[in-house]
């Protein structure tokens, strides 16, 4: 911390006092400057940014960062320093950072990185975070305050309050009220601990661990204090954070199995192949992000349509070609499909890769949702159990309010009677089985946003798939979601004390004594539909 | 007497082109090639498949070794372990192959080995372990733990200060074994026990919502904390995308890694993970020129610009060049020969060092510490001021502390006490015991 105490007084007079300072500079003292940096040794590392800094040059900060990201190169024959633009593969495209030009490209062999590691990544964070300080948007205020927390050290204690006074945002304002608390308690201020039993932060938390460590006794009772406090709104917040990673988890198993539970549930294929046509979803995803690439997020979109439509093909085809054949023998059903699943894996090995894909995740999806600093909602996971709700009304709407859903229904329940009434029995298993199908592509899409995009994919969820639809009851879409949503709450629930070997095992086990106790399921079929 | 005379040059030029093609068909030296291309391990061993067969062909378009070309045998476990030792019976027994490259998980290896003990082949196995083992017949190119775990927690604890560990990692023998040794290293350093949070997690999880949980509030205490990963394989994807969705960055809770790699890099968007860290014995982004020779080797057998390289590549290459050397030093390919000659044999690493054959069957290496950057790469932080010689048995560990590997004469032995002075069961014997 010693670098940040030395150059905070630095850089606020720098900035704050004359910003015109940096104005006049010429080309040959950066050059200086950064090969300085280029060579230093690591323990000299510090000083070299250090004059970096006190030079004032405007573009000190692009370096910094650059620096930062990994980004500064020295060519090898002249020593000369360089912005790496593109570091990809084996060819660099590099650029001059004191003007700024392109310099085009240059092959690895002639480059040498300046090293940097995370112990002066994260001195940088702290010297950028007091920069950061000054600029205009309020949230990047708040984020270079929050930075801050714990980072205080002597030398930003009064520059911190000066800001404070100044500083409108209300959020920015206790930002920086409790980096100064956290300070404050180190240096063994009673009162500060009061400023902190609140915060939920975990640097305050920390700070105040620390004092309850220290040998300040006063000091020591007051911060326990303020922890139980803290540790009751916790325990609160945790218990929110729990029920979330749940309902996550059980949309991720709903997904997944509401495809199985229209071929299996509603025609009574066991289809072993389901989980490859999850896989084919995702690797319509992928697909689909490579034919537009830069927009990752339209070719997600698009996707959606995309999957649906190439596992339904394909589905048709299994059904077409195997499954028709096979009707009333689950067994021989159970091994053909089996066998198609294990050939649909082969073929992206073969044909694409055994290699998983990079499915990137548009801007709109990472990161989470701050409730408070401790309660955050990962975003990717919310427009899964999104998805998954909107999925499961879509297919609720179309079995109810069709006429594919009133045939479908016809169907299963008595197919003789059905096709003497005028329905066309196959064309019925065909739209239904492709329906089933298009539903597992749906869940492919959603997935490669949570989890790999390999040939493997679709193994990972066939278990949990067909446990989910027989919990639930054969048959009933309804019973799919709460069993999907309940089996993924408790799982999430055992996990934090059971571990996630052991979760698993106790609801595999679960589930087998409940089927022994209700074999239907759940929520079992009802009436003339139950003999069908 | 013409008629004759033609009869007699044509038969002596029959014999003579039946003798040269039985030359030419016992000449090439076979190397078999036991990699998974099916099943779940073929996203990790197809690439180390393809490496061999590019070593394979350099060296037969540099005139082979002894006068003779080398011949690719490659047969595929399809990542079934039991299937793994039928086809090793079959390299051995109907191909008669000289020399084998093959295997990734400890298991498969361990169910090859009894077959490799008793029909006395040569194995090299490219994969960091779990130690605890030296056969006669095998030789271990990737890390042992003192060579790739040890020196990485060493790092954490000095250069970064990191006082409370989570050990994470896959439920399988290898993240097991080397969490024990974690464990009783951090706690001979005076690492307290309620500041070692050790977890395990099933292979391919991805819901990782609340051990991330779980380490955040860990990591909150006041003390400085690291995530020592055995992650294996595909799990590490969704892993470290929580990771960053949860906002955890490296500079709050460092993950050092043993299992990921480039090749798992490949398979994510590496922006919210910059930081993190990865131990391992060579790196893609090692500036060295054997390395970059091999990149470009590489590129061009595979075709495929964006192809990575990894560590267990490297094994493989210098597992191969030292069969190679030691192929040429015996002067035969005859087994007990090369096994015999391989000890002390000396080969130039990718990483601008060089890798020699210890009596206990493992290698020599440099320890490095990478980060991982925006480009799916790693760049090196720090590394052993000298290369590490493998310990098959870990000092560690209760039960192994007393236990040398040294397959030299007179003690020729994998598993001799040294508190007993007596020579146990023989690494095979013990493997098909356990199966």
């Amino acid at each position: 911390m010693s670098i940040i105490r030395s150059l905070t007084l630095l850089l606020f007079a720098i900035i704050m006092i004359n910003p015109a300072f940096a104005q006049d500079q010429n080309t040959d003292s950066g050059r200086a400057l950064l090969t300085n940096l280029a060579e230093a040794p690591a323990s000299e590392v510090e000083d070299a940014i250090k004059s970096i800094v006190r030079s004032g040059d405007e573009r000190a900060r692009g370096w910094l960062e650059a620096y930062g990201a990994n980004r500064l190169s020295r060519i090898k024959d002249t020593g000369q320093v360089v912005l790496v633009l593109n570091n990809r593969g084996r060819d660099w495209e590099i650029a001059d950072p004191l003007t700024g030009e392109n310099m085009g490209e240059m092959s690895r062999r002639e480059l040498d990185r300046v090293a940097i590691n995370n112990r002066i990544r994260g001195q940088l964070e702290g010297i950028l975070a007091i920069l950061d300080l000054n600029a205009a948007d309020p949230d990047v205020r708040e984020a270079s305050a929050r930075d801050l927390m714990g980072k205080v050290d002597a030398a930003l204690v009064e520059p911190l309050q000066a800001q404070l006074e100044t500083e409108e945002n209300a959020a920015v304002r206790d930002r920086i009220q409790a980096a100064l608390a956290i300070y404050r308690v180190g240096e063994g201020d009673l009162d500060a601990v009061d400023e902190l039993s609140g915060s939920l932060h975990p640097r305050a938390r920390a700070a105040l661990s620390e004092a309850v460590r220290g040998d300040n006794p006063a000091l020591a009772a007051k911060a326990r204090q303020a922890l139980a406090a803290i540790e009751q709104k916790l325990k609160l917040n945790s218990a929110a954070e729990t029920l979330y990673f749940g309902l996550s988890m059980g949309s991720v198993l709903v997904l997944a199995a509401i495809g199985l539970a229209i071929t299996f549930g509603v025609m009574g294929v066991i289809n072993m192949a389901h989980g490859e046509l999850i896989m084919l979803g995702a690797y319509t995803t992928w697909g689909m992000q490579q034919l537009l690439p830069g927009q990752p997020g339209l070719a997600l979109i698009l996707s959606i349509p995309a999957g649906f439509m190439v596992a339904a093909t394909a589905g048709i085809i299994i059904e077409r070609s195997v499954i028709q054949f096979l009707k009333g023998r689950p067994l021989e059903t159970l091994l053909a499909t089996f066998g198609i699943s294990l050939i649909l894996q082969q073929l992206v090995r073969t044909v694409i890769s055994p290699q998983n894909r990079t499915v990137v995740t548009p801007e709109w999806m990472s990161g989470s949702l701050v409730i408070n600093d401790a309660l955050s909602l990962t975003l990717n996971r919310m427009y899964v159990l999104a998805f998954a709700l909107i999925v499961f009304a879509g297919l609720m709407l179309i079995m109810r309010k069709t006429r594919l859903g009133l045939e479908v229904r016809a169907v299963t329940q008595n197919r003789n009677m059905a096709r003497s009434m005028g329905i066309r029995a196959t064309r019925v298993d065909i739209l239904t089985f492709a329906l089933g199908s298009g539903v597992a592509g749906l869940a492919g899409v959603a997935l490669s946003q949570l989890t790999n995009v390999g040939p493997n994919l679709g193994q990972n969820y066939i278990i949990d798939s067909f446990m989910v639809v027989v919990f639930g009851g054969v048959g009933n879409l309804w019973g799919t979601l709460i069993a999907g949503l309940s089996l993924g709450t408790i799982n999430q629930l055992l996990e934090p004390w059971a571990g996630a070997v052991l979760a698993k095992i106790i609801v595999l086990v679960f589930i087998i004594l409940f089927i022994q106790k209700r074999p239907k399921g759940l929520f079992p079929q009802k009436g003339r539909a139950a003999e069908g | 007497m013409t008629i004759k005379h033609h009869v007699k040059l044509g038969l002596s030029a029959l014999a003579l082109s039946v003798s040269l093609n039985s030359v030419a068909a016992e000449d090439p030296i076979k190397v078999g090639i036991l990699h998974s291309l099916s099943g779940t391990m073929a996203i990790s061993e197809t690439v180390l498949k393809d490496t061999v067969e590019m070593l394979i062909e350099k060296q037969n378009a540099e005139g082979g070794v002894l006068g003779r070309q080398l011949e690719a045998v490659v047969v595929d476990p399809a990542s079934n372990w039991p299937l793994f030792a039928e086809k090793a019976r079959e390299l051995l027994a109907q191909e008669e192959v000289d020399v084998i490259f093959g295997n990734w998980t400890s298991v498969s290896r361990k169910s090859v080995l009894p077959v490799v003990e008793e029909l006395n082949g040569l194995l090299f196995y490219p994969v960091q372990y779990e130690g605890e083992e030296s056969s006669e017949n095998v030789f271990y190119t990737g890390a042992a733990p003192n060579q790739q775990a040890i020196p990485a927690v060493n790092y954490l604890m000095n250069n970064i200060g990191v006082e409370r560990w989570v050990l994470a990692g896959t439920d399988y023998v290898y993240p097991r074994t080397t969490n024990k040794i974690l464990e009783t290293y951090l706690m001979d350093m005076g690492v307290a026990k309620e500041d070692i949070m050790i977890n395990y997690t099933p292979f391919g999880h991805s819901d990782w919502q609340n051990i991330v949980s779980d380490i955040k509030s860990f990591g909150s205490a006041g003390k400085k904390t690291a995530v020592v990963s055995t992650i294996n394989g595909d799990a590490n994807v969704p892993f470290y995308r929580e990771l960053g969705n949860q906002g955890i960055s490296a500079s709050d809770i460092p993950v050092v890694a043993f299992s990921v790699g480039e090749q798992e890099l490949s398979g994510i968007d590496t922006g919210p993970l910059v930081g993190h860290l990865a131990a391992w014995n060579y790196f893609m982004s090692v500036d060295s020129d054997a390395n970059y020779d091999f990149i470009d080797q590489w590129i061009a057998h595979t075709g495929d610009e964006e192809a990575v390289t990894n560590d267990p590549m490297e094994a493989h290459y210098i597992g191969f060049n030292m069969y190679i050397e030691a192929v040429k030093k015996a002067g035969t390919t005859d087994v007990d020969a090369v096994k015999d000659a391989i000890i002390g044999v000396t080969v130039p690493n990718l990483t601008g060092g060089y890798a020699a054959m210890m009596p206990n069957h493992h290698i020599t290496k440099p320890v490095l510490i990478g980060e991982i950057q925006d480009n799916g790469q790693f760049s090196v932080v720090w590394e052993t001021p000298s290369t590490v010689a493998g310990d098959a048995w870990s000092d560690y560990l209760p039960g192994s502390r007393d236990m040398i590997a040294d397959w030299r004469k007179p003690m020729f032995c994998g598993t001799f006490n040294t508190a007993t002075g007596k020579c146990g069961a023989s690494a095979g014997e013990m493997a098909a015991e356990s199966n």
